[in-house]
Order: C-alpha cells, then sequence, then structure tokens
C-alpha cells in the first residue's frame, strides 16, 4: 500500500515506478515536485525510480506566481 | 547587546537568528515582504538575489515605494531593509539565476526561500538546491493568487522541503498584496521556526 499527500491510499505493485503512481492518481498538472520518503525525486527519475511497498510519496503542484 | 528592535522576541530568538544566513530567491511580491518579515524577525544575514528592477506594477504587492523605480530591487530593499535594522549583513547579487549558478550563490545560506514567479523556475530551483545541499530546508511557495480563500492556504511538508500556499491558484487569477503577503510572511514564519528548531518538526 502506498500513501499519497498524507490522504490518498493505492495498492503497491512489484516494480512499480513514480511514473506509475502519478499515472495510478490521474494527476493532470503541468509543473509537479515530488518526493518518496521525503526525499526529492527529480522530474527526469520519474520512469525509472522504484517506489517501495509502505511509501509515502507527496505531490506538490507549482503554480506560477510570486 | 542585542538591539532593542528585538526587546519583544522569545527568550534564545535573537541570539540564534542573528547567526542565521537565509537565502531569497527573487525579491518581488514573495521575496520582499518575506525578507522584510525575517530582518524585523532578527535574522543576522540575508542572500538577496533578483536581476529586475522595479516597475510602477510591482507596487500592488512588493515591499517597493515610487521613488524606487527603475531601481534595481536587491538594492532598493536593500535600502528598506537596513532602515529596519542598520546591522543587517546583505548579500546583493543583481544576477538572472539559473540552474548552473544558483546553488553557488546561495552557498552560505542555511535556508532557502523560493520566490520566483514561474513555475518552472520554482521547480528547477528545488532540483538544484536538494542535489547541492540534502540536508538544508526550502521554503517554496505554489498557489498566492487570486481573492479570500484565507482557509485554503497552508504549509505541507515532505522531508526538507516546505510548501506554503494553496497550491492550486495560479497568477491567471490576479496577484493581490493581500494574499501574497500572507504566503510570503507563513515563508518567512516557516524558515524561522526551522532555525529555532521547533520541536513539533
Amino acid at each position: 500500500m502506498l500513501t499519497i499527500n498524507d490522504r490518498d491510499r493505492i495498492e503497491w505493485r512489484p516494480g512499480m515506478t513514480v511514473r506509475d503512481v502519478l499515472d495510478a492518481m490521474g494527476y493532470t498538472y503541468a509543473l509537479i515536485t515530488v518526493t518518496v520518503d521525503g526525499e526529492l525525486v527529480e522530474e527526469d527519475d520519474y520512469d525509472h525510480r522504484a517506489v517501495p511497498d509502505g511509501a509515502a510519496l507527496n505531490v506538490f503542484h507549482l503554480a506560477h506566481g510570486g | 547587546m542585542t538591539s532593542p528592535i528585538f526587546a519583544r522576541n522569545v527568550p534564545g530568538m535573537t541570539e540564534r537568528l542573528a547567526r542565521a544566513a537565509v537565502g531569497v530567491a527573487g525579491c518581488g511580491g514573495l521575496g520582499s515582504n518575506a525578507a522584510v518579515a525575517l530582518v524585523r524577525a532578527g535574522i543576522g544575514r540575508l542572500i538577496l538575489a533578483d536581476a529586475d528592477r522595479v516597475e510602477a506594477s510591482n507596487l500592488n504587492r512588493q515591499h517597493f515605494f515610487q521613488r524606487d523605480i527603475g531601481r534595481l530591487k536587491v538594492e532598493a530593499l536593500a535600502d528598506h531593509l537596513q532602515a529596519i535594522h542598520p546591522a543587517v549583513a546583505l548579500d546583493l547579487r543583481a544576477i538572472e539565476l539559473t540552474p548552473a549558478n544558483a546553488a553557488e550563490v546561495f552557498g552560505d545560506a542555511e535556508i532557502l526561500i523560493e520566490a520566483f514567479d514561474r513555475a518552472e523556475a520554482k521547480r528547477w530551483l528545488i532540483e538544484s538546491w536538494c542535489r547541492a545541499y540534502p540536508g538544508r530546508p526550502i521554503v517554496v511557495a505554489s498557489g498566492l493568487a487570486g481573492l479570500g480563500r484565507t482557509a485554503s492556504i497552508a504549509v505541507r511538508s515532505a522531508g526538507r522541503i516546505h510548501f506554503c500556499g494553496d497550491g492550486e491558484s495560479d497568477m491567471s487569477a490576479g496577484l493581490c498584496a493581500a494574499r501574497v503577503a500572507i504566503v510570503a510572511a507563513m515563508q518567512a514564519n516557516v524558515a524561522i521556526e526551522l532555525l529555532m528548531g521547533d520541536p513539533m518538526r
């Protein structure tokens, strides 16, 4: 089981990557920042960074404005 | 002898914050207001980076005045910060921050305040900072546009990355001083809290 944003839970599958989690969650934001167990995962690593069972992911939308 | 400016600080705060160095990446609506809050709290040193000059359209939310229009933001802001606390140490970098130079510019900072406009820049700054200094916190702002909805603004943290804002609203909804300044003050508040070692974190 994986926990997303301290709120949502999805079933873990062997070999699951960050990209698989994002696809499963159906995020459509153009720009996001992702952490796995508090560690930043850079966008270039989404397709191959494996997510361990029990991990807590945070997905933050980055919106323009400052 | 500490400055009487900080007579209302909580015990231990003035000494700790006087030793602190905080980076502020961007001196617009977020960065200028966050810097003011940090200096008023007693942060000893700020590294301020922004290549822009003050424009009239900045005055709706940024800590500048009519007489600043046309000046470099870092220089105008430095004057305002030193008018609050003359002894504050300020490193001014009137340069365009890039993925290649940001980590070096803020190398002395214990904590970085991300205060950019563009979401793409927010992302590369987070990545550059975390890659260069994995143990140091970064306080990011995302979602500060539009009006009202104060209760939707929050701090969400993951490891050393702290996000302030509603996480949704985009500048296409307009930028208004009240809401931008709430998020800027929230970023400063998180940085101060981290420097003071809040046991709740």
